[in-house]
């Protein structure tokens, strides 16, 4: 097994399956954030994020949720590394012009450093606040889950209040265009390391890809914009 | 159309595999359009001999595309400006009068300069030598019907045998990736019963070659498929892929 992992395809294995993971949360954490844009003061938001908070499956899933993320950071920049070496120091003096070779492929790592980034500030933002330091703005609230009245943290509230900040929404879409890049070629990428991929499959998945990467850049750019446009006061 | 141009030329120039190397400029007048690039080369190493100075080394031989042996870096590309065509194949006509054509060595720690534009390229012969072939004689033609082959397996096997082994998709790989080159070479025998035989061990040497040599990971850019003489398909990558994958959860 360390013979698998420690080869060329093997660490680009699991750069796949961590990436594939991590898109698999991307869909969740996108969903449960379209809540937000429910105009009902927060309170189907706060019952996403209490079932999110309180489900024994997602608990078991955020460490490994974390893991992934840690492989996929960890291997990104091993085998990054281990590319500059294996390409040599010397450059060509006429440039690169070959044609046809997309930005994204070329710029993962930079693409990965701008997320991992914005993970950092916002971990700092809102997961910190929810699981360790608690925040005033949390303070329970009442909500009827299924025609039960529930107390719940008031977690709608503290993403309001920190989406009425222009300059963190503008970090925020930033970021979200990052992503969305990465994700461009991420996408299909994953699929052809783990094999799944031919002369037709290619076009599907790159179509598929870029769908997806719209889908999400688009996503958690607009639900900053319009929490902060049309949902304070 | 004009039939005889005047180029100027900056060649790499490296006395040997440890000297530290430079580029010289020369001038080319009265080139004929319809000479080949290397054919432009010969031009300008015989007036490098008659003046009593070193000729430029190059890899040569067959000079029709398929022996695998040029190489050369052309303003930016592997085997210059032309699409699927080798830089023995790559005629002069591509170039306007008076134009400036840098040419440069492959660039990859996998391939050392030995000397000017020659790289070491043995490397990719180590990777044959760990997998790529079938051990069994296989005689002589055997009957048309006797093993089926499905048409579109057929021409894939025959796509991929069409790699040269030149070295283009490492010289382009921003990775210094060998992937395309070794998937070739596994795909052409991978689709076939005959190959079949010995596909599980061929995957895992070869790859494990491929490595040890220091080449790097792939990461899915496609410089190799788009510079590559011969159009072999990053499909064969995952081809590799797979083959490598299914190999290794065997054991």
């Amino acid at each position: 097994m360390s013979s698998t992992l420690g080869s060329s395809i093997g660490k680009k294995l699991l750069m796949s399956l961590s990436g594939l993971f991590l898109i698999m949360f991307l869909l969740v954490h996108l969903t449960v954030n379209s809540f937000l844009l429910i105009p009902d003061g927060g309170e189907f938001f706060n019952a996403g994020a209490h079932f999110m908070a309180t489900t024994p499956a997602i608990r078991v899933i955020e460490p490994l949720l974390a893991i992934g993320f840690l492989v996929h950071i960890l291997y990104g920049v091993k085998l990054t590394l281990e590319n500059r070496k294996a390409r040599g120091s010397a450059r060509y003096a006429s440039g690169k012009k070959t044609t046809g070779v997309t930005w994204a492929s070329q710029n993962m790592l930079v693409l990965g450093i701008t997320v991992g980034a914005f993970l950092v500030l916002h971990i700092a933002h809102f997961w910190v606040k929810m699981k360790l330091t608690g925040d005033p703005l949390l303070e329970h609230t009442a909500i009827s889950i299924g025609g039960v009245e529930t107390e719940v943290e008031n977690a709608y509230a503290l993403v309001n209040h920190t989406f009425s900040y222009l300059w963190i929404v503008i970090v925020y879409v930033v970021a979200a265009v990052g992503l969305a890049i990465h994700l461009s070629h991420g996408f299909w990428s994953a699929f052809q390391t783990i094999g799944f991929s031919n002369q037709i499959w290619r076009k599907r998945l790159t179509v598929l890809g870029n769908l997806f990467a719209i889908l999400i850049g688009f996503g958690f750019s607009i639900i900053p914009i319009l929490q902060y446009l049309f949902y304070q006061g | 159309m004009e039939n005889s141009i005047n180029i100027k030329l900056k060649v790499w120039r490296q006395a040997g595999p440890k000297a530290k190397g430079r580029f010289e400029t020369y001038e080319l007048s009265n080139i004929s359009t319809d000479s080949s690039f290397l054919e432009m080369l010969d031009i300008l190493n015989e007036q490098l001999i008659n003046k009593g100075e070193e000729p430029v080394a190059f890899d040569h031989d067959c000079r029709e595309g398929i022996c695998g042996m040029c190489s050369l870096y052309i303003n930016g590309r592997p085997h210059g400006p032309d699409d699927d065509v080798t830089t023995c194949q790559l005629h002069m006509r591509k170039f306007k009068d008076g134009q400036t054509i840098t040419i440069e060595p492959w660039r990859s720690a996998g391939f050392p300069v030995i000397k000017d534009l020659i790289v070491d390229r043995t490397a990719f012969d180590q990777i044959i030598a760990a997998g790529g072939y079938v051990s069994v004689n296989t005689g002589g033609i055997p009957d048309a019907n006797a093993i089926p082959i499905p048409k579109p397996e057929a021409d894939e096997a025959m796509d991929a045998a069409s790699c040269i082994g030149c070295g283009a998709c490492v010289a382009a790989c921003k990775n210094g990736s060998a992937m395309l080159f070794v998937s070739a070479k596994v795909s052409q025998m991978a689709l076939l019963p005959q190959g079949r035989v010995e596909a599980t061990r061929r995957a895992k040497n070869m790859v494990a070659k491929m490595d040890e040599l220091g080449f790097g990971n792939c990461t899915n850019t496609g410089a190799c498929e788009v510079e590559c003489p011969k159009g072999i398909s990053l499909a064969n990558i995952a081809r590799l892929n797979r083959e490598f994958l299914k190999a290794k959860l065997q054991d």
